[in-house]
Order: C-alpha cells, then sequence, then structure tokens
C-alpha cells in the first residue's frame, strides 16, 4: 500500500517535471540603448503586452548609447545578445552582413501589409524584397529658429529659399571687434545634422541624387551642380561666417544657449529644446532652392529588428512582441511620451498632426523625406566629415575632393555589395 | 648532519619562493602573455567580431595595413609625439629636478604640486585642456584675445592639434619624471661635489661630469619608460579629439587609437591584431636599441 502510494507520487512528480517546460512562459529578450524616455515607456508598454499575451515574458535590457555596437557585437561574440534588438536603420547592412537579424517572419508581417500601412521611407530597412526590421516612429528634419533673435533683427518669416536663409543669417551673426563669433547667425556644422542636409537635401534640390535607383551607386557628382552647391554651403562657414563646426551636437548647445540663431535639426531634439522655458523658439519647414522647387527632407528612424537567437516559441513571441510595439496605438502615445512621429500613414496624415505648430513642419517633411540607405553609416559619415573638413581647414579644391570622396563611398558600398553575393 | 639540514631549510625556502612567485606568474602567464600571443594566431584570420568563423587568410591583414594611409599617418604621428615627447620631457623633467634639488625650502610643497597632474585622471585632464583650447569660450583663447592676438583653433586646425595635444601629454606626464630624478639627485654623494668644488670646477663641467654620468641609471629608466608610453598613447588623443577620431584630418590619430578603431568601429580585430604585432614589433626594436645606446657603466 505505502508502495503503491509511493509509486503513484513519484509518477505524479514526474508528469509535473516533464510538462513544466510547456506550460512555462516564454521569455524573449528586448535590448535598446538608454534613452530616458523611450526605456521609461517601454518599462510601461512590456506589463501591458505581457497581460495581452499570456505566456510570453519580455525582459527589457537598456546600456549606454556610447560604443552601440561594440556592446552588442561583445555580447553576440560572447553567444549572448537579444531576441528583438533597437537599431538605427542605417546599421542595418552592417548587422545583416554580420548574419546577426532574420527577416520579419510572413506568418505575421507581409511586405505588402509593410507597405500599406507604413510611411515609404521605411523601405530603408527592405533589403533582397524582405523588411527586416520595423519601426514604432520616424524622425524627419525642420529649421528650428530663435524668435527673439528674428525680432531683433525685424524678422516676422523664416525664411523660404536657402539664399534668404543666408541673407538673414549674415544679418544675425554677431562677432567681437576682434572677429571672435559670439553668435552664429546659423549653427554651421557637419558633425551634426548638416552631412545630412548637404546629402538629401541640398544636392537633391540642385538636382543631383546622391545615390542610383538600386543604391549601388554613389551619384553624388553626376553634375557640376553638385561642385558648386557644395562649395556655397562650405562657404556659409568658410567665407560668410555665418557659424562654424563645433563639435558633434554642440550646435544644438549653442542654440540652446542663444549663441545661434537658427539650426536644423531632427525631431527628435524637440524634446531637449522645448524642455527651457527661457528660449524662445519655433520650427519651420526646410527652405527650398526657389520658391515652387523641389522640396526635400532627410528621414531616419531606429527599428526593431528579430535577431536570429529567436527560434521556434521564441520567435512567435518575438514577431507578436514586433506587432504589438509597432501598432497605430503605441505609435500614438509614442508621440506623445518622446516625441517621435508616428510611421504610420494613417496617423502621419492626420491634420491634427500635420497642422501642429511644433510636429507639423517635421510631419509634412516625412512626405518628402529620403533614409538614405547606408551600408556603414559610421565609415561613411567620417568619410564626408573628412572630405568637408580637406576643404575647409586645407582648402583643397572642391572638384577633387567631392570626385576623391565619391570613389572613397563607392569603394565601401562595392565592398558591401561584393560580400552579400559571396 | 648539521649541514645537510641547512641545506635542506634552504631548499625549503627556495620551494617557497618559487610557490609564491609563481602566483603572479600564473596571472602573467593567463592575463597578460596568453592574450598578447593571442594577437599574432588573430592577426593571420580574418577575425570579425560579429561572425563565427575565422577563416586563416596568412598575411592578408599585414598586405592590408601597409596598404592603409591611415595606418601610415598613425605611425608618422605616433613617432612624432614620441620623438618630440620623450625629449622635451626630459629636459623639462630633469630641470625642474634640479630646481627642486638646490632649494631648501618647501620641498615637499612643490614635489606635490608638480605630481599631482600624474595622479590626475588622464579623461578628466585631457577634457579640462579641451576646454581651455575652445575656440569661444577657452581660457586661453579668451587671453589671447585680451593680450590682443588672434584666436587660434587649436585642436581644429590640423597643424596645430597634435603640438596642443602633446604639451597636455608632457604636462600630464613630468611630474612622475620630476620625482624620479630627484631620487636619482640625491643619490649621488656630496663628496663627488665636494671635491670638484675644491679643485675649481664650474657648474657646467659639474653638471656633465658628474651629475649627468651619475644620472645615467634613472635617465635610462626614464627613457625606456617614457618612449614606450609615447609609442603607445592613446586616451589622450580618444578624448581630446572630435568624437574621439584622431582628427581633424587624421593629424593627431595615434596607432593605438587606429588599432582601436579598427577593432571596435569596423570590427576587425584581425587587422587590428596585425597592427599591434606591428607596433609590438616597433617598440620591442626600439626598447633593445635604446638599453645598448643609453646604458654605460659608471662606477661610483
Amino acid at each position: 500500500m505505502k508502495k503503491r502510494i509511493f509509486v503513484l507520487a513519484f509518477a505524479a512528480v514526474l508528469l509535473l517535471a516533464m510538462a513544466a517546460p510547456s506550460m512555462a512562459e516564454v521569455t524573449i529578450e528586448y535590448w535598446q540603448y538608454y534613452y530616458e524616455s523611450k526605456v521609461k515607456l517601454i518599462d510601461e508598454l512590456i506589463p501591458v503586452f505581457e497581460a495581452q499575451n499570456p505566456g510570453i515574458k519580455v525582459k527589457h535590457i537598456t546600456f549606454p548609447y556610447d560604443a552601440f555596437n561594440e556592446q552588442v557585437a561583445a555580447a553576440v561574440a560572447a553567444g549572448e545578445g537579444p531576441d528583438v534588438l533597437n537599431i538605427f536603420y542605417g546599421w542595418l547592412p552592417m548587422y545583416l552582413k554580420q548574419g546577426f537579424l532574420q527577416p520579419l517572419p510572413e506568418k505575421y508581417f507581409t511586405v505588402e501589409q509593410i507597405e500599406e500601412r507604413f510611411i515609404p521611407m521605411v523601405n530603408a530597412v527592405k533589403v533582397d524584397g524582405q523588411y527586416w526590421a520595423l519601426p514604432t516612429a520616424v524622425r524627419s528634419l525642420a529649421l528650428f529658429y530663435n524668435v527673439d533673435h528674428f525680432a531683433e533683427e525685424g524678422f516676422t518669416e523664416p525664411p523660404k529659399t536657402w539664399d534668404e536663409l543666408l541673407e538673414m543669417a549674415i544679418k544675425l551673426t554677431r562677432r567681437t571687434d576682434r572677429g571672435a563669433l559670439v553668435r552664429q547667425g546659423y549653427g554651421w556644422n557637419v558633425t551634426g545634422q548638416d552631412w545630412h542636409l548637404f546629402r538629401e537635401v541640398l544636392l537633391r534640390q540642385w538636382g543631383v541624387a546622391p545615390l542610383s535607383e538600386d543604391n549601388r551607386t554613389v551619384t553624388m557628382n553626376s553634375d557640376p551642380a553638385a561642385y558648386e552647391v557644395l562649395e556655397w554651403w562650405i562657404d556659409w562657414s568658410r567665407k560668410y561666417g555665418v557659424g562654424e563646426e563645433e563639435g558633434r551636437g554642440l550646435y544644438r548647445d549653442s542654440f540652446l544657449a542663444g549663441r545661434a540663431s537658427m539650426i536644423v535639426d531632427g525631431s527628435f531634439g524637440i524634446g531637449t529644446i522645448s524642455a527651457n522655458p527661457n528660449l524662445k523658439w519655433a520650427v519651420a519647414e526646410l527652405p527650398v532652392k526657389e520658391i515652387g522647387g523641389e522640396k526635400s527632407n532627410f528621414g531616419s528612424f531606429w527599428a526593431h529588428a528579430i535577431t536570429r537567437n529567436a527560434t521556434g516559441e521564441k520567435l512567435d513571441a518575438a514577431a507578436k512582441f514586433l506587432e504589438f510595439i509597432t501598432s497605430d496605438e503605441v505609435q500614438r502615445t509614442w508621440l506623445e511620451r518622446v516625441g517621435e512621429l508616428p510611421a504610420s500613414r494613417a496617423l502621419a496624415q492626420d491634420p491634427a498632426l500635420s497642422e501642429d505648430p511644433v510636429y507639423g513642419p517635421f510631419v509634412r517633411g516625412l512626405e518628402y523625406s529620403h533614409a538614405t540607405f547606408f551600408v556603414d553609416e559610421t565609415i561613411e559619415r567620417e568619410l564626408i566629415v573628412e572630405a568637408v573638413d580637406k576643404i575647409l581647414l586645407l582648402d583643397a579644391p572642391v572638384k577633387d575632393t567631392l570626385d576623391q570622396l565619391v570613389n572613397d563611398l563607392q569603394k565601401v558600398r562595392d565592398e558591401y555589395f561584393n560580400s552579400l553575393e559571396k | 648532519m648539521r649541514r645537510g639540514k641547512r641545506l635542506t631549510l634552504r631548499q625549503q625556502q627556495e620551494v617557497w619562493a618559487y610557490a609564491f612567485l609563481g602566483i603572479p606568474l600564473l596571472f602573467f602567464a593567463f592575463i597578460r602573455f596568453y592574450p598578447a600571443l593571442s594577437a599574432f594566431n588573430i592577426s593571420l584570420r580574418d577575425w570579425s567580431l560579429l561572425t563565427t568563423a575565422k577563416p586563416f587568410v596568412g598575411l592578408q591583414n599585414y598586405r592590408d595595413i601597409f596598404a592603409d594611409e591611415v595606418f601610415w599617418k598613425a605611425l608618422k604621428n605616433t613617432f612624432t609625439y614620441a620623438l618630440l615627447g620623450v625629449p622635451l620631457q626630459l629636459i623639462i623633467g630633469l630641470s625642474v629636478a634640479l630646481l627642486l634639488h638646490n632649494i631648501k625650502h618647501w620641498v615637499p610643497f612643490f614635489r606635490a604640486l608638480y605630481f599631482v597632474p600624474y595622479v590626475t585622471s588622464v579623461v578628466a585632464v585631457a577634457w579640462v585642456w579641451r576646454f581651455m583650447y575652445q575656440p569661444h569660450i577657452g581660457i586661453i583663447n579668451r587671453f589671447l584675445l585680451d593680450l590682443g592676438f588672434e584666436q587660434i583653433q587649436f585642436l581644429r586646425n590640423p597643424s596645430t592639434a597634435l603640438y596642443s595635444i602633446l604639451a597636455m601629454i608632457i604636462w600630464h606626464g613630468v611630474g612622475f619624471q620630476i620625482v624620479l630624478f630627484l631620487a636619482g639627485l640625491q643619490m649621488i654623494p656630496d663628496m663627488y661635489y665636494e671635491a670638484a668644488q675644491i679643485d675649481g670646477a664650474n657648474s657646467w663641467q659639474i653638471f656633465f661630469r658628474i651629475t649627468l654620468p651619475l644620472l645615467n641609471p634613472t635617465i635610462v629608466f626614464v627613457v625606456v619608460m617614457s618612449s614606450i608610453r609615447y609609442l603607445q598613447v592613446f586616451s589622450e588623443v580618444m578624448n581630446m579629439s572630435n568624437e574621439g577620431l584622431g582628427g581633424p584630418l587624421n593629424s593627431t590619430i595615434s596607432t593605438v587609437l587606429h588599432i582601436y578603431r579598427t577593432a571596435f568601429h569596423r570590427f576587425d580585430m584581425g587587422r587590428a591584431s596585425a597592427m599591434t604585432v606591428v607596433l609590438f614589433a616597433i617598440v620591442l626594436v626600439i626598447t633593445i636599441i635604446q638599453m645598448k645606446l643609453v646604458t654605460r657603466k659608471y662606477e661610483f
């Protein structure tokens, strides 16, 4: 008798033990860099998702932005890492090359659905006919200006053309007797947002497409207008002295400190800038070459990608989580809480948003935004900064420098596409 | 019997000594030598940080780095740092030490004063210097403007950036040398100076015939150590150049910074290791030459 009870109990324990794994929850890891408003929001959204999807747990891991790729690389090299990773869209090709990601599963996301639901810019993460990541929110550029400085000079309207911008910037600039810059009329830079401004806005408005349709060829020097606009843009700083490069991110600090009257910045700058109650500022759509001319903008985004770590049940869980954090509801909350623009077509076309005094210029900019297909954003950026520095600091000839830059950028691109074909 | 016992005791002591030596030896073997040796292996492979396959590619990485303009630029800069930094720091360090050696009061105070930079974090010091060099708000440029000079874009101008960083490195490291030289100077017996004075030697003769030769061991040590330090310069450039890239236009990039960028921006550990091996060879050769050339025996 005793023995039978023992056997039964033993069998029950064994059964429970065997059943346990299938009853247990699937835990997926979501990684993003630490950006306070994003981290807080995701922390609040995870319980909502977990309540909707019993059996799935999401572990949220954050790390400092500095050395983002190094951190991820080190984790992957150690055989660890996330199931869902938030990456800058421009780094996607590099991650693809390393084979660290998998395409979004067809079961949850078809190409048609994605293209119907999201604004066209998102196709920057479509490689080989497949989508590899999806954003919750996107960003575009606009012109921020200091309302008090404008009033001082009697300006009532923001500039409509780049010529106007330069003219106004010259008047807004203040220097000491010895020529030291006290206030920049325009916070000119190359390491901030203006390298995007040159590529995707100025070049395009001057009729030069920076890349070929298939993204394989660098065409930044395909028309003589390219040399002209490059030199003119550098001359804002070199010849007209309306501003100068101060180092990464400092253009925004100068604007905040009232040491720059105008800057071109992304929608991600709104949060920091609006946190300064003493600063009177406004936003306008980016100027054009001439009234009625082509509008252009640079769009970019952080996107959630599924890594090759996610297999089986984890893959399903990861896809469901991705579906959730890119839903319209989350996108709306994201705009309110993080200040980034929605990536969904329906939301971007909402007049309440496109007419908003702060978000409006950015949202309207999304319609004509280009998200550059970078093969390696870090290297491409370094090359462009270097080329501009050569002209600015060493007076290198503009034509040779741009031609050399195009060669160098093409080399990076060739290396990337060749490595895919291998 | 007694003799035999003493030997055993000695043997026991030796065993213990080796046992104690063994611990740091193990530490060196696994924490220092093993990773250093594996750099040779990695340098012969196409070793990306992100992929699992690390195929053997022979000397390809070496061919790549020798074809890389930035690597040559980094080597050239590194030698500029070393060839200017080592002698300047030596001269300044020795001069200050001689002055301190000759004063009677407040010596510990001055010694501490010169030593403070050395015990301050390089990163903090680099950023303070970076602010001081700033064109509009930096104290140096404000001073220059007040004196009626034009402002200088110290770190933004490719022809001044390296020297601006070098000045900070010298300032940061000189305190350590001062302390070493002071110790060296105190080791020289006073009777030589007294004898020389009685013989009517002037102060130049005393310096070149007595002080300098008898300081030789200190000088050798200082030159070797600071050469190695300058050849491995990294943190200062990383923190004082924009975005830590060794710019503008690679005018300040050092070999170690280039290695770091290749390894952790480009994830190309193979190429980075190849550069490490080359740098190792350079440091080794230079150190051996210095030991041979500078070491001379002087008898007290």
